[in-house]
């Protein structure tokens, strides 16, 4: 193994967790679907923006809105504050929108979808089909009460293929369907919050997402409604020098709620793809939003060639009081993260938490965190990021926690750990904390290190064996966040972990 | 005619100043001022100004302030056996000072030593300022080099029985002065230092300090008291195998407070700690204060503390930015990182941002900050034991900085700088 010979590998951390460190790499997800794909022209221009407004059919007012980003977008520059190393991106040299050819009418139901685009979904583990006719879509009283089930929006590339059990979902009311189709079919509520949240002038990625974005999900919770099942989006990037720019933008209206679950894969290339998504969560009064994240793009390879440049804004806005919102992901994949799921707490007794697990790799780069923004009174956050470093990874925790005057009575609860596996990683700690009033609190805890030897050896004196023994000690630096995920993605998160760190051991 | 050209801030900041040619220290001016050029002043745009505005540590003149009387009041530390050297408005009093000679030690004035161009202190002034502006600029300290009219150069040849006391006096309210130390203690040498006073209007200093292999450096400052000063200080230290660095200061009061350490821990088994207690009451003056510390473990096994704790009342402002940066190869480093703020009334307000960067895997690491009010449950218990409501709150606060204070090793100056924040806290009731 390589990297055994080239890394000091420490006491404590066996060689097997190692090796399976480095063989990350061995990316289950890298394969490729051939299709014929339709494409826009490469690099953007405004008429590149209005043609991917043309080819969603998108009335003028939307087109103005991306008009708007584009013209704002060109005067920007990119971020440089992040503790990454960003290669230059040609932004002229890339696809910004793509579609199967097959897509070109949309299809009214799942059956009229492409065969060949519902088998890529099958292979990643999402079957589409299969799921819409168990629960019978066509005939929903075949649908089990009480039985868990998850309604997916299927997102290739540019383009929504097709989002399940929309009648079952729209029975309670719930709109859940592809952001294209909402434009059309809700503009009063697109309209309304679209942009709400991440401004188009917010940041230079966001900025981009706003012009060019082609498609992504949209969410609807009515009021006083208990979305009757977990919401999934499933993006997979296909198509070659293609940039991903999806908007997400989930609305829970009073006391409404939903949880959100978010996976995404790509294949392996030896050149890096861009994707700048942007998801804005809009939570009213006593209404409370669930969004878990899987994110695992094609991370690179182990010689840090390819991989997805991760370049995500995501922000939740807790407008109405006693709003609640709670962020998890476990980030395991793309060569480069850049992405700070934020709350802000407008109303009184509002609450924001942040679960994290960010694993970096051979070549990754992470910088992830979050923002907790306090303006209502009584606001109430938690964070808790782990962070784990190994080969040449860089792992960056950013967070900012800020109280406003107003916001009296608030607290905030932050902490993150960093583990290192081997001495050619690193592992940073960037928080911002601004106190603006003293009838809140305030408390940040950060500690980095090594797999623990006391730990080690008191397993060991239990009679565990070595590699038990950092499979029990890993898996418990993990765990408070693994918990926090949904049921679903709890299982795909931990083993995901598992494949990361614990190798054959357990 | 003439064309009216504007000038740049740092222009008319230069152009205020009378600059030192400087003899022996000539070359590393010129460095500095070069250096400068390519920075610029501070802005709040920077990453480490964000939450501290330079401004009036940048203007070509310096605000007024009224000089400050203590009355009744022993000035501080001054029932220790010391060797005084007294500034005032930043120029030496020789008359108002201590003899320089004295065992172990090498005292000379940065003015005359000047005068020549060969002196020991060469290889120290401005380099580790130098070494100092990289990840992270700071080019007041590269105007203080170019600029500094005065200050002291100290080689420490053995382990000295006295402390050193730097004095600042302030007598003119618009005093602005430049001074510049610089500290060499050679091999298994040890010296105590401490520091008073508010030297002016407006005070920039920098404290270079090279500690040798298994020398011992102690640094007490108690930063002018209840005075309308800014000052921006910068402390540049580099520590050396089994050596050991160790400052402890507080500040009480002052409209703008900015002290800078920047610790280079290049041996192994070096020990660094940075101990910060400030003060401010609002109702004085305005109150800001800014601890900007970054330590560097470049070596194995160094410890290394930063314990700041702030107390803050009508509407102060305190700011933490501590960093520990530890590099490839610096395995068993302890770091070890807390920030605690005392929000007294509500419109105080802390802004920090505690980093670690690290690139060793077998570290140990940590963090803490908290921020709030006083604890209502350990105040109703004092009260209901019945201690008055004043008397509680200063026990409670005096405990609250009780963990900065134990930094100080040596009892006396432990007990002088307690019962100077108990003065203050009982001058500072509401």
């Amino acid at each position: 193994m390589a990297l055994e010979q080239e890394l000091d590998v420490r006491e404590g951390v066996d060689r097997e967790t190692v090796e399976t460190v480095a063989n990350m790499g061995s990316y289950k997800y890298g394969w490729e679907t051939e299709i014929e794909m339709d494409y826009a022209p490469k690099g953007i221009s405004e008429d590149i923006v209005r043609l991917i407004s043309s080819k969603n059919d998108e009335p003028e007012w939307m087109l103005e809105w991306r008009l708007a980003a584009y013209r704002r977008w060109v005067t920007m520059v990119e971020p440089k504050w992040a503790m990454l190393n960003v290669p230059a991106i040609d932004y002229q040299d890339l696809y910004y929108y793509a579609r199967p050819k097959s897509m070109e009418t949309k299809p009214k139901s799942l059956d009229e979808v492409d065969p060949k685009l519902l088998a890529t979904y099958e292979k990643l583990g999402i079957p589409l089909k299969e799921q819409m006719l168990l629960a019978g879509v066509e005939g929903a009283e075949t649908y089990v009460e009480g039985e868990r089930q998850v309604a997916v929006d299927a997102v290739f590339d540019s383009v929504s293929v097709g989002t399940t059990f929309k009648e079952k979902l729209a029975e309670a009311g719930v709109i859940f369907c592809s952001i294209s189709e909402a434009i059309k079919e809700h503009p009063e509520l697109v309209k309304k919050y679209l942009g709400s949240v991440v401004p188009q002038t917010d940041n230079f990625f966001a900025t981009l997402n706003s012009a060019v974005f082609s498609d992504g999900s949209f969410v609807y919770i009515p009021p006083g409604t208990k979305c009757p099942m977990e919401l999934s989006t499933y993006f997979r990037i296909n198509a070659e020098n293609t940039g991903q720019f999806e908007r997400t933008l989930i609305v829970a209206d009073k006391g409404a709620y939903v949880s959100y679950l978010e996976g995404c894969t790509a294949p392996k290339r030896d050149i890096a793809q861009l994707h700048a998504a942007v998801v804005e969560i809009v939570i009213l009064e006593d209404a409370e939003v669930k969004y878990s994240t899987v994110q695992n793009w094609f991370p690179g390879d182990e010689d840090g060639k390819g991989g997805i440049y991760n370049f995500v804004t995501k922000r939740a806005d807790c407008r109405g009081d006693r709003a609640k919102v709670m962020w998890t992901q476990v980030e395991t994949g793309s060569a480069i993260t850049w992405k700070y799921p934020s709350c802000i707490l407008r109303g009184d007794d509002t609450q924001g938490e942040f679960y994290s697990i960010a694993i970096a790799n051979n070549w990754q780069q992470a910088d992830t965190g979050t923002k907790m923004i306090h303006l209502g009174k009584n606001s109430k956050s938690r964070i808790v990021s782990k962070g784990i470093s190994a080969g040449q990874a860089q792992n960056t925790y950013r967070g900012l926690v800020t109280m406003h005057p107003r916001a009296k009575n608030s607290r905030n609860y932050t902490q993150c750990d960093s583990l290192l596996i081997g001495d050619k990683c690193g592992a940073h700690t960037v928080p911002y904390i601004e106190v603006k009033n003293n009838s809140s609190r305030v408390e940040h805890e950060a500690t980095t290190s090594k797999v623990d030897d006391d730990q080690l050896f008191y397993c060991r004196a239990r009679g565990m064996d070595e590699e038990e023994a950092v499979a029990l000690v890993v898996n418990g630096f993990c765990r408070e966040v693994l918990q926090a995920l949904p049921m679903e993605f709890a299982m795909e998160a931990q083993s995901l972990v598992a494949i990361s760190l614990e190798g054959s051991v357990g | 005619m003439s064309v009216a050209v504007k000038q740049t801030p740092l222009e008319a900041r230069l152009a205020a100043l009378d600059l030192p040619k400087g003899g022996f220290s000539a070359p590393a001016r010129a460095a500095a001022l070069d250096r400068l050029a390519a920075m610029g002043l501070p802005g709040v745009r920077d990453e480490y100004w964000r939450y501290t505005n330079p401004a009036e540590l940048n203007a070509a003149g310096a605000p007024r302030a009224k000089t400050f009387e203590v009355k009744d009041e022993e000035p501080i530390f001054d029932a220790i056996d010391r060797i005084r050297l007294v500034f005032v408005d930043g120029v030496f009093d020789a008359d108002a000072s201590d003899d320089l000679a004295a065992e172990g030690l090498e005292i000379s004035r940065l003015a005359d030593a000047d005068g020549t161009d060969i002196h020991w202190a060469s290889a120290l002034y401005g380099a580790l300022e130098t070494a100092g502006q990289t990840p992270v600029a700071r080019p007041l300290a590269a105007l203080n080099t170019a600029a500094a009219t005065d200050g002291v150069l100290i080689r420490v040849t053995a382990k000295v029985s006295k402390p050193v006391h730097l004095i600042y006096a302030h007598k003119s309210e618009d005093s602005d002065p430049i001074l510049h130390h610089c500290i060499k203690l050679e091999e298994n040498s040890e010296l105590t230092l401490l520091e008073n006073g508010p030297a002016g209007a407006r005070f920039n200093k920098v404290l270079e300090v090279d500690v040798a292999a298994g020398a011992r450096f102690h640094h007490i400052r108690a930063q002018g008291r209840d005075h309308e000063r800014r000052a921006v200080t910068h402390i540049f230290a580099r520590v050396g195998a089994e050596a050991l660095f160790k400052s402890f200061t507080m500040t009480a009061n002052g409209v703008l407070t900015r002290n800078e350490c920047v610790i280079d821990m290049v041996g192994d088994d070096a020990v660094a700690h940075v101990a910060g207690a400030a003060l401010g009451d609002g109702a004085v003056a305005e109150f800001h204060h800014d601890d900007t510390v970054f330590i560097t473990h470049g070596a194995e096994r160094g410890e290394s503390r930063q314990v700041f704790k702030k107390v803050l009342k009508h509407g102060a402002t305190g700011v933490f930015q501590g960093k520990i940066l530890v590099k490839p190869g610096a395995q068993k480093t302890d770091g070890y990182q807390i920030s605690q703020s005392l929000l007294l009334d509500d419109d105080c307000q802390f802004l920090g941002k505690p980093e670690l960067e690290i690139y060793a895997d077998d570290v140990k690491c940590s963090h803490g900050s908290t921020t709030g009010a006083l604890d209502e449950t350990a105040l109703f218990y004092l009260r209901s034991r019945g201690v008055p409501h004043d008397q509680a709150v200063s026990l409670l606060v005096l405990s609250f900085l009780a963990d900065t204070i134990a930094e100080i090793e040596d009892e006396t100056l432990r007990d002088e700088i307690s019962a100077r924040l108990e003065a203050w806290l009982s001058r500072h009731r509401d």
